[in-house]
């Protein structure tokens, strides 16, 4: 054995240098960021493959036989006034005002809420007329993509509740604040990934 | 935080203070953001749905470029990012992503797009029976 030469010598020098500036000492913001453009990797992938198969039909229903544009109307302002309630809450918070922090909270977990639900409606119409998950390629990217989103919404609200019940418990204290801040950046990424599915999918879905 | 209801941003601590105000929006901010999203929103409905523009191409470019236009909306005004939050790791993570996220999807529609048009062409006995289509309550009634 010759490692007498290596456990003898002294321990080298840290010789590493913040060459920028370090992140600030609570890092969550900009980890929970990092989270969510992994989570964009997810919903690329999801249009990537809605962008292949998106006119497979199989035989089976188009895309302007089965996407129903009003609905998709009422359900866009929706998840939009609801990232602008969520913002207004925000707001809130940063003042300390944590009675209307609360409100705006719920007007915009109602307005989600709504928007789940009728997605869902959506999905079990589609599904009694023939136009499933299973009946062709396009329809299985597309459920794929679009119940994702509606996924993340559903978790979204419930995140939210369990931070409304934090907040009224125990107020608003440094670690709701974080927490709420990155729920936060989490609503409002839903709505910037919906402006894709109702461009993309729904949209140019109709049309092509 | 003795008094998590005083006006004043005193009830926060000081701790996050400095970081609130690297994201923290103002009530101007979301407006014009609501505002702007509202009607980048309107104006691809209204294309769509008023058949107002003929041409097929140029209808899912403009539907396109303003999806892009109002995701750029969207980061601005509600996610808040810029180039001086968190020492401009956000904007780095953020292009970071971009770039790849195109990737996947113009390399994902470009090549699938060369397999299709290149693909031998089937046999009849192989392709689907139209037969298979059963025509929905929906659809009939067209």
């Amino acid at each position: 054995m010759n490692t007498t030469a290596i456990d003898t010598a002294p321990p080298a020098p840290a010789d590493y240098y913040c060459l920028t500036e370090s992140p600030p000492r609570n890092g969550t913001l900009l980890g929970f960021w990092i989270y969510l453009m992994s989570d964009c990797f997810i919903f690329a992938s999801l249009f990537a493959c809605y962008a292949v198969l998106g006119t497979a039909y199989a035989g089976g229903p188009t895309g302007a036989e089965v996407l129903d544009l009003p609905g998709l109307a009422v359900n866009t302002a929706l998840l939009l006034v609801s990232s602008v309630t969520f913002g207004f809450a925000m707001l809130e918070m940063a003042r300390g005002r944590k009675g209307a922090m609360l409100g705006w909270l719920a007007v915009a977990g109602l307005l989600a809420a709504a928007f789940v639900s009728l997605e869902i409606r959506e999905f079990l119409g589609m599904i009694a007329e023939g136009a499933g998950p299973g009946r062709s390629a396009f329809l299985s990217s597309f459920f794929t993509l679009v119940a994702t989103h509606g996924l993340h919404v559903t978790l979204g609200i419930l995140w939210l509740v369990v931070l409304v019940v934090q907040s009224i418990r125990f107020g608003l204290t440094e670690d709701n604040v974080r927490r709420l801040r990155c729920l936060s950046m989490f609503w409002h990424f839903l709505d910037l990934v919906w402006v894709g599915v109702f461009s993309y999918v729904y949209l140019v879905g109709v049309v092509r | 935080m003795s008094q998590p209801s005083s006006p004043g941003h005193h009830a926060m601590p000081p701790a996050s203070h400095d970081a609130m105000h690297e994201h923290q929006g103002s009530l101007r901010g979301y407006l014009t953001g609501f505002l702007l999203a509202a009607i980048l929103t309107v104006i691809p409905f209204w294309l769509v749905m008023g058949h107002a523009i003929a041409n097929q191409q140029v209808l899912i470019l403009v539907i396109l470029a303003l999806a892009i236009v109002q995701i750029f909306v969207h980061i601005v005004y509600f996610l808040h990012l810029d180039t001086r939050s968190e020492s401009g790791w956000n904007m780095m993570a953020f292009i970071f992503t971009a770039v790849l996220v195109i990737i996947v999807l113009g390399a994902s529609i470009w090549v699938m797009y060369n397999e299709n048009v290149n693909m031998m062409p089937m046999a009849p006995q192989y392709q689907q029976h139209p037969i298979s289509h059963q025509p929905t309550g929906k659809q009939a009634s067209r």
